[in-house]
């Protein structure tokens, strides 16, 4: 197993663990996100604690906040504060770890949680970092699902209008989102098509779980000029445990004793 | 009477402004030419956005490029910016404390016969409720461009909201000002004007009718809505018989409303809100509905002894 991997599945295991304790959190979308985060966090951004008050930084903005369990699990990982706090305070009274990312946490750029802000937070970062010469890049990782957010589309049109290349996004493609599959919902199979139609460069990821296969697309983003890039992950929703993978009931569900002891177990089987 | 705008001041603060500083930037959503901002795009294209009509990804960007230092204008009119975008304010403004100044132009009933969807008569109230937010209403050029110096110095959000045309002079070039405190143009012991923006000069010029008239009535100018300067109330509270606040916004939630808190907690007196009706408001120009809703010289005035010949709370 390659190193990518290992951290992706360890974390899942640290996410678990945050879920089962607090009670609270998205787990689903936790699971299918954590690639795109290890594979940012630990191979492609410059971001971390040393570096973190330097104006060339990278940005990164989950939009898709409900997931922040992922993220807290991972800026933890990567040295902005104990995660062992996170695991142990995550949504409990008086915690910064609240349910969605907000600033008071270390390593969480922007307050997010409501949808359809991030592309166009995004956007304003990516026009800072052009009109101050700075070769940092913006990340932006959005939910399928949040894509129906009618801001999203403002913020693809002024993306792709200044060709924005220091701006990525990353669409987790997990297809599911609370009331079902996000075709039922509202219908998004042809979210390619549009993000090209704003002038986009797009790339598919066919597994958005495999980190190789998210390397590469982000290495090919990076090296397309003049264009603005998004990267479509096709993910599974509750990935690594076998229970949770494409059921819906699993967006925000709640793990018995039982089905705990199961995840983890199947984690560690990937681990071992 | 001023040919000159309170936009028209703010662009010419801005300019002389980023002459030296290359981080002030203005953000406009199809808005340059009716926030008489076109001579800063001109002048500063780097330090320019234009994002489209879409006020949503106006504030969302606006917050994105505070985030990374820059000193950021985002000029719309003053309805959509407070509600089409509110969400974004909320959010990427006020509780992520980004350095954005939001400039809401032709606000109140400037746009008179364009309709209510062109009125902004809850941006008090909706900007206001939001925790760290400020709200400002100046009313003259001189005033304007005193408040726009200020929030150049500092990096925390608000909402300014000016009106369409040239307002008459209230103050002099080099006014005395102080961010976040309100100006006392005159003192009254039967009663005070509570008011801000383009309602000012009529107040003044009632409390002067009413003066000669053998009325002691003050005029306070609170063109600082949000944080609102108590101790102006309170002490305007403590001398006079009777509050009269006077604003272009709904009766609910503005001046009126955040006066008569700071009163009936501090100092108990009557106090009569003059505000726009909860209603469809009548086509017309803005000193014409001023007329029509009783929000002119002669409505305060009439307000002001109605409300001085009944029941007062003594």
């Amino acid at each position: 197993m390659d190193r990518l991997t290992r951290k992706a599945y360890e974390l899942r295991r640290d996410i678990i663990e945050e879920v089962y304790r607090s009670k609270a959190g998205h787990i689903g979308g936790d699971l299918s996100v954590i690639d795109i985060l290890t594979v940012l966090y630990f191979e492609v951004m410059n971001v971390n604690p040393e570096s973190w008050k330097s104006e060339d930084r990278d940005r990164f903005l989950l939009s898709k906040g409900h997931c922040t369990d992922a993220l807290y699990i991972t800026l933890g990982e990567k040295g902005f504060f104990d995660k062992q706090k996170a695991i142990d305070t995550f949504s409990s009274f008086g915690s910064v770890f609240i349910g969605h990312p907000n600033t008071d946490v270390p390593g969480v750029e922007m307050n997010s949680g409501s949808l359809g802000h991030g592309l166009s937070l995004g956007v304003g970062m990516a026009l800072a970092a052009r009109m101050d010469g700075r070769s940092y890049r913006t990340y932006v990782v959005l939910g399928d699902g949040e894509m129906a957010e009618g801001s999203n589309y403002e913020a693809m049109m002024a993306a792709g209008h200044y060709g924005l290349d220091q701006l990525c996004a990353t669409v987790d493609l997990n297809g599911l989102q609370i009331s079902g599959t996000t075709g039922e919902t509202m219908k998004s199979d042809d979210l390619g098509e549009k993000f090209k139609a704003f002038g986009w460069y797009v790339i598919e990821v066919e597994d958005g779980n495999n980190c190789k296969q998210l390397l590469a697309a982000y290495q090919e983003a990076e090296a397309k000029k003049g264009q603005p890039s998004v990267i479509l992950a096709h993910t599974t929703k509750g990935k690594g445990v076998s229970f949770m993978e494409n059921q819906k009931k699993w967006h925000h569900g709640v793990m018995t004793e039982e089905q705990y002891r199961k995840a983890v177990e199947e984690i560690e089987g990937v681990l071992a | 009477m001023s040919q000159i705008s309170n936009r028209q001041v703010i662009c010419e603060t801005l300019l002389d402004a980023a002459k030296n500083d290359r981080d002030i930037v203005v953000v406009c959503s199809d808005s340059r030419g009716s926030a008489s901002l076109a001579p800063f795009a001109e002048q500063y294209p780097k330090q320019f956005v234009e994002v489209g009509i879409a006020e949503q990804n106006l504030v969302s960007v606006s917050a994105g490029l505070a985030s990374c230092n820059k000193k950021v204008f985002a000029a719309s009119p003053a309805s959509f910016l407070s509600t089409r975008s509110y969400e974004q304010v909320k959010v990427d403004v006020a509780y992520s404390k980004t350095n954005v100044t939001l400039i809401g132009i032709s606000g109140g009933v400037s746009y008179g016969a364009l309709g209510m969807t062109h009125h902004s008569c809850q941006d008090i109230a909706a900007m206001a409720s939001l925790p760290d937010m400020r709200v400002y209403l100046p009313c003259d050029r001189f005033q304007t461009r005193k408040l726009i110096e200020a929030l150049l110095e500092d990096d925390k959000p608000a909402y300014v909201r000016v009106s369409r045309s040239a307002t008459e002079d209230v103050y002099e070039e080099n006014m005395d000002f102080k961010l976040n405190c309100a100006n006392v143009i005159k003192e009254g012991a039967d009663a005070v004007i509570i008011t801000c923006g383009e309602l000012v000069p009529y107040a003044v010029k009632a409390a002067k009718e009413l003066e000669r008239e053998g009325y002691g009535v003050g005029v306070i100018d609170m063109y600082c809505l949000k944080p609102m300067d108590e101790k102006a109330v309170l002490d305007a509270a403590e001398k006079a018989d009777l509050i009269v606040t006077a604003e272009e916004h709904s009766p609910y939630g503005g001046l009126g409303s955040m006066v008569a808190q700071i009163v009936s907690a501090g100092c108990p007196k009557k106090v009569v809100n003059l505000a726009l009706p909860d209603g469809h408001i009548i086509a017309g120009t803005n000193h014409e509905i001023f007329q029509y809703y009783g929000l002119d010289d002669q409505g305060i005035k009439r307000a002001v002894i109605a409300g001085l010949s009944q029941g007062l709370v003594k």
